[in-house]
């Protein structure tokens, strides 16, 4: 016993550097080996308040861009407004005489809520940034963040009381469901992890007719992120020789060094698709299982 | 002005320049990080036991690491070089106490060639572990051997910035303590 103590004496330095390296790796290694970077609740608030103090700082600096991007966005929904048309045939007079339809079919889907960027890195080859919503306001993990002029930056992946943090679109273990707008096709995007100025968009079979210039929009196979929003446009076309299968380099539309007002979209049904999605799962498993026997 | 009230601001100036500073700059190419917080470990005092030096490393990646978005990382590579430091000091500084009397390594105190050695073998550490644990996750070979050569280059310009820009007031060691 008594050499027990003199060996834990005599290599204490050491035995702690190993300790706190143990410590380290496995925090580094248990809380990022998923794409779910969990983050302990109170450093989250703690980052939060100091990001957001220099926020308020950094904010003037973009004013100028932010303010682009929020016209343009005005500019497309002003579009979309019910008094730009008219009906063509002045004959045929529709008058509704009471209620046209059951108003229970129209039924919410997805659900917009603002927010602001108060943190953001683009240099790592992980990156995150924070917003100045948490679980008070209805964040949830899962949530697509969209940018003011409706091009998709990111999806969150962890929320304490105050602040939110989202994996970014460069994020070496991020994947979109993404579809050509043309064609519709759908395959997915990723990031290699170099320029931050490059996506990478695989699964789109050589049948299409891809052209550098074509728009990249969220696709359907996703229960996060609301289908047929903005990516990015192809930069640049690589056939994949080995495959059936373009490697896409796409341009993001959103420019990740200035984020700063986001929405954070929910997806109101998200638990009722991937319940089923996990009750199919069961069911085909049970299935097979039976099958063997 | 005490060496704890010292070094508690230097600690926050280090990761407020970081986070706030260096993080924000736009990346002119993907191999240039510019990364300069760990220059705090680097000055530290010589007098510090060698358990507290690793406690105050492993918080000061961890402080890092909550910002950056990735907990342990930093930490990991931070408690690295803590445990390093005392050894390449050993090495560098003259043996003859009697003769060497600075109460904190810099470049005045142990004269350019040795204060060199020593940034530059714990930067090569620091990065080598940081980029080797990144590389082990993610990421191809070559990357990692080209990030580590230009993340230390850069490491080591900005430290010698730091040193011409910031020449410290150098505390003399004394037996009254």
């Amino acid at each position: 016993m008594r050499n027990v103590f003199l060996f834990i004496r005599r290599y204490f330095t050491f035995l702690s550097f190993v300790l706190l390296q143990v410590l380290a790796l496995s925090m580094l290694f248990r809380y990022n080996k998923t794409h779910r970077a969990v983050f302990l609740g109170k450093a989250n608030e703690i980052t939060g308040y100091f990001n957001s103090q220099y926020d308020n700082v950094d904010d003037y600096f973009h004013l100028k861009e932010e303010n682009l991007r929020v016209h343009r966005m005005n500019d497309s929904l002003l579009n979309l407004l019910h008094g730009n048309f008219m009906q063509v045939d002045t004959g045929s007079h529709v008058i509704t005489d009471t209620v046209r339809y059951d108003t229970t079919y129209m039924v919410r889907r997805y659900l917009a809520k603002e927010a602001k960027v108060v943190a953001n890195s683009i240099n790592s080859q992980k990156n995150y940034f924070q917003l100045n919503r948490g679980s008070r306001l209805g964040i949830k993990d899962n949530m697509a963040v969209i940018n003011s002029d409706g091009s998709v930056v990111g999806q969150i992946v962890g929320v304490s009381e105050n602040f939110s943090q989202v994996m970014s679109l460069l994020h070496v273990h991020s994947t979109v469901s993404a579809m050509m707008k043309k064609s519709r096709n759908n395959g997915r995007i990723e990031w290699d992890g170099q320029s931050p100025l490059y996506l990478t968009l695989r699964n789109i079979p050589k049948s299409d007719s891809v052209v550098v210039g074509d728009t990249v929009l969220t696709g359907i196979n996703s229960y996060n992120y609301p289908p047929g929003w903005m990516i990015g446009r192809v930069s640049e076309v690589v056939e994949d020789k080995s495959t059936n299968f373009y490697v896409l380099r796409v341009r993001p539309f959103a420019n990740f060094q200035n984020l700063q007002q986001v929405f954070v979209v929910e997806n109101l049904q998200r638990d009722e698709q991937v319940a089923l999605d996990r009750a199919t799962q069961k069911k085909v498993d049970d299935f097979n299982k039976r099958k063997l026997q | 002005m005490n060496d704890l009230l010292r070094n508690i601001i230097r600690f926050v100036l280090f990761i407020g320049i970081q986070v706030y500073v260096l993080d924000n700059v736009p990346p002119l190419h993907r191999f240039i990080i510019p990364v300069i917080y760990f220059l705090f470990l680097l000055w530290l005092p010589f007098s510090i036991p060698r358990f507290w030096l690793l406690i105050i490393g492993f918080l000061t990646g961890l402080t890092y690491d909550y910002f950056f978005g990735s907990p342990g990382l930093h930490a990991a590579a931070c408690v690295l070089i803590a445990y390093f430091r005392p050894f390449i000091v050993n090495i560098l500084i003259p043996k003859d106490t009697s003769e060497f009397n600075y109460s904190e390594p810099s470049a005045k105190a142990m004269g350019w060639a040795p204060y060199m050695v020593y940034a530059f073998a714990l930067s090569l550490l620091h990065h080598g572990y940081l980029l080797l644990l990144e590389w082990l996750d993610v990421g191809n070979f070559l990357d990692f051997l080209i990030k580590v050569v230009s993340t230390t280059a850069i490491s080591m310009l900005l430290i010698i910035t730091a040193e011409i820009l910031f020449p410290r007031r150098l505390k003399y060691r004394t037996n009254t303590a």
